[in-house]
């Protein structure tokens, strides 16, 4: 408990309040702007943070993330726009209650049940990511390489596409992630002679590019025409009944995000889904569901903060991404200088413990933000997209160039957009490709390593018992995601409402 | 792989390959291919010694495969995930001149600076709008470019000139 003592102190400074505070302002503008998704905010705001020191930025891009889906929780009940696949469920009775006129007590339950959430999401994180990351730094190259491996094969389980594609994709993204000096060997690989391409593909480019530029083209397919059901909010506060009815869904909510949300590849997106499913299960009423009742929004919105608090306990502890949004912070960490795994939590106990009490910090400042500046927010939804998208373009490309003033950064978002958004029109999607480039340096350096090691032995991976128990556990995953019947259920799981 | 989607109608009435999924799986072939012929020219090096070449050239492989079951699975009956799904025109245009505004910033922001660009890449990115005029185009460019340079130049002071060397800046 030394550390979150450590961590309150840090977080508790003047200026790192102010800082958390800019984040989860500037992340729920964004986050609430229709089509842009929790993934593309953190992306889009991540050049800004490099202004501060390495613990301000990162306590900033976790304000970014919250506010940012919080932002997705608004436009989801407001618009019935979900920007990314969390906050479907949340639109399905949050939007039918902003219908109702019933648009404040949902915001408020979305406010309330992600705060508990997210201060119960805390706890565990502090309780598990330290004897985790103690227990990591006994890992041998070979055991990283398993985990890696296993990382990105869980990720393809929790997609809801084609297994194949999501694991085309990954191979892609690893492909992608060779591109730039060979760590080994200092040779540049796949550059074309061209200089600026040495460090490698801009992670950010790629990101902004596949979650901002794909998402702004895919958009431009049809006219968009959505209009705002309530222009007023009012009724923000819930009635003793409001509060009885959420009490249950919150705690269960909770605990299943808390669980889930340790998964890699996506354990928020399974956690709401589920949380919703088991609300509508246990109800008396379960036809209500989907017209507008609040435990369909109390239950998913608490798994969903739950969940992105407890995916943190993977990134901290082991320095493996749960989810894109994990990605770019990993890639922040890494232009600040830190590389994030087992030993970031005894270097830099000041940063990790920082980040972790700015969480429930920022948290904090969500509920006492949000609810009171909702009018500021909704007139933010009725900016047309006509003049938004030139905005997210205009902020895309200053972003990424501002960077490293190189014009291949740029030059990277456009490719990386147009790639991304035929690929991601033939089913294939994005997140995969993501965490594959983050990982892919990881994977191939302990690959290169164990097989030196073991001189050359590639049974070093199934002899030693914490790569084989995690290269099996890898391979059943496989094996339940192209089976048939599981893949039925997993289907039924995420259409949720029919069943 | 995905063996769940079965066809009915026996071998003699397979329905036409569905397009996305050999599209998808076309340009994996390619990019896997491309890596893995990349890969080989440079050091492979042995399992023991893995030179340069060898992840890539490995993981190409894979990808190649990959592609090749995708492409299987479009003659199976397609991809359940988005078989179904109504899918709109491709926006040749609207698409090409968002990629023409960031290809712009990219090759004229150092030329130009700041402001110039980034009033000709929005204007650019504007005509993709559905309905934007012209006029409306170069007004919504003018809000975005004077937004952009109070947050990033006078709130955030990003060292980037507002005027570049062509136009003496």
């Amino acid at each position: 408990m030394d550390g979150i003592l450590l961590g309150l102190e840090t977080a508790l400074q003047p200026t790192n309040i102010l800082i958390c505070l800019l984040g989860v302002t500037l992340g729920t503008a964004v986050g609430v702007l229709p089509g842009i998704g929790p993934t593309a905010t953190v992306a889009l705001l991540l050049p800004i943070t490099f202004e501060f020191d390495p613990v301000a930025s990162l306590i900033m891009l976790a304000g970014i993330y919250y506010g940012a889906q919080y932002g997705g929780s608004t436009t989801a009940i407001l618009l019935n726009l979900p920007g990314e696949s969390s906050s479907v469920v949340t639109a399905l009775d949050g939007h039918q209650m902003a219908r109702q006129g019933r648009a404040g007590p949902a915001l408020a339950t979305a406010a309330l049940g992600s705060f508990f959430a997210g201060t119960v999401g805390t706890i565990v994180l502090a309780l598990f990511a330290p004897p985790l990351a103690q227990l990591a730094l006994k890992f041998g190259p070979a055991d990283y390489f398993a985990i890696v491996v296993l990382g990105l094969i869980a990720s393809i389980a929790l997609a809801s596409g084609s297994a194949v594609k999501a694991l085309a994709m990954i191979v892609l993204g690893l492909l992608l992630g060779t591109i730039g000096q060979d760590q080994f060997t200092g040779v540049p690989r796949f550059t074309f002679g061209v200089r600026e391409l040495y460090g490698g593909l801009d992670f950010v480019s790629l990101a902004v590019g596949l979650f901002g530029l794909a998402e702004i083209i895919r958009n431009l397919e049809t006219k968009n025409s959505s209009s705002i059901v309530t222009k007023k909010v009012e009724g923000l506060w819930l009635s003793k009944d409001d509060f009885r009815r959420i009490r249950n869904p919150v705690l269960r909510g909770t605990a299943l995000g808390s669980v889930l949300g340790v998964l890699p590849g996506g354990g928020h997106v399974l956690a709401s889904f589920t949380s919703y499913s088991v609300e509508k299960n246990l109800s008396k009423e379960p036809k209500k569901f989907g017209t507008g009742v609040i435990e369909g929004v109390a239950a998913p919105e608490s798994a969903n903060n739950a969940a992105a608090q407890t995916s943190f306990i993977p990134l901290l502890s082991l320095g493996l991404p749960a989810h894109p949004v994990m990605a770019l912070l990993v890639g922040a960490f890494i232009i600040q200088g830190i590389t994030p795994g087992p030993n970031v939590i005894n270097d830099e106990p000041e940063l990790v413990w920082g980040l972790i009490a700015s969480m429930w910090v920022g948290n904090l400042l969500l509920v006492a933000l949000n609810l009171p500046l909702i009018g500021i927010w909704v007139k933010m939804l009725s900016v047309p997209y006509e003049v938004m998208f030139p905005a997210i373009i205009a902020f895309a490309s200053i972003g990424c160039y501002s960077l490293g003033l190189n014009s291949w950064d740029v030059f990277a978002i456009a490719a990386a957009g147009v790639v991304g958004y035929f690929l991601i029109r033939w089913g294939c999607e994005a997140a995969p490709l993501l965490l594959g480039f983050v990982l892919g340096p990881l994977l191939e350096e302990n690959l290169r390593r164990a097989m030196i090691i073991s001189r050359g032995d590639p049974t070093v991976f199934l002899t030693r018992p914490i790569s084989a128990s995690l290269l099996i556990l890898a391979a059943l995953i496989i094996i339940i995601a192209v089976l048939p019947s599981v893949r039925r259920k997993r289907e039924v799981v995420f259409q949720g409402e029919d069943d | 792989m995905s063996t769940d989607h079965t066809v009915v109608d026996g071998a003699g009435h397979r329905p036409a390959p569905f397009r996305p999924d050999l599209y998808a799986g076309a340009a994996f072939v390619v990019l896997g291919l491309a890596f893995a012929i990349g890969g080989s020219r440079y050091d492979v090096g042995s399992a023991l010694r893995m030179g340069s070449g060898y992840v890539p050239l490995a993981l190409g492989g894979l990808l190649v495969v990959l592609g090749l079951l995708v492409v299987a699975m479009g003659f199976r009956g397609g991809d359940p995930s988005i078989r179904d799904v109504q899918r709109e025109p491709i926006p040749w245009r609207r698409g090409g001149l968002l990629v023409a505004a960031i290809m712009f910033f990219g090759f004229f922001v150092s030329g130009l600076g700041l402001g110039p660009t980034l009033f000709v890449t929005t204007f650019i990115a504007a005509m993709a709008g559905h309905g934007t005029s012209p006029l409306k185009a170069a007004l919504t460019a003018a809000g975005i470019t004077a937004l952009c340079l109070v947050v990033f130049v006078a709130l955030l002071q990003l060292r980037l000139p507002l005027l570049g060397d062509w136009l003496g800046g």
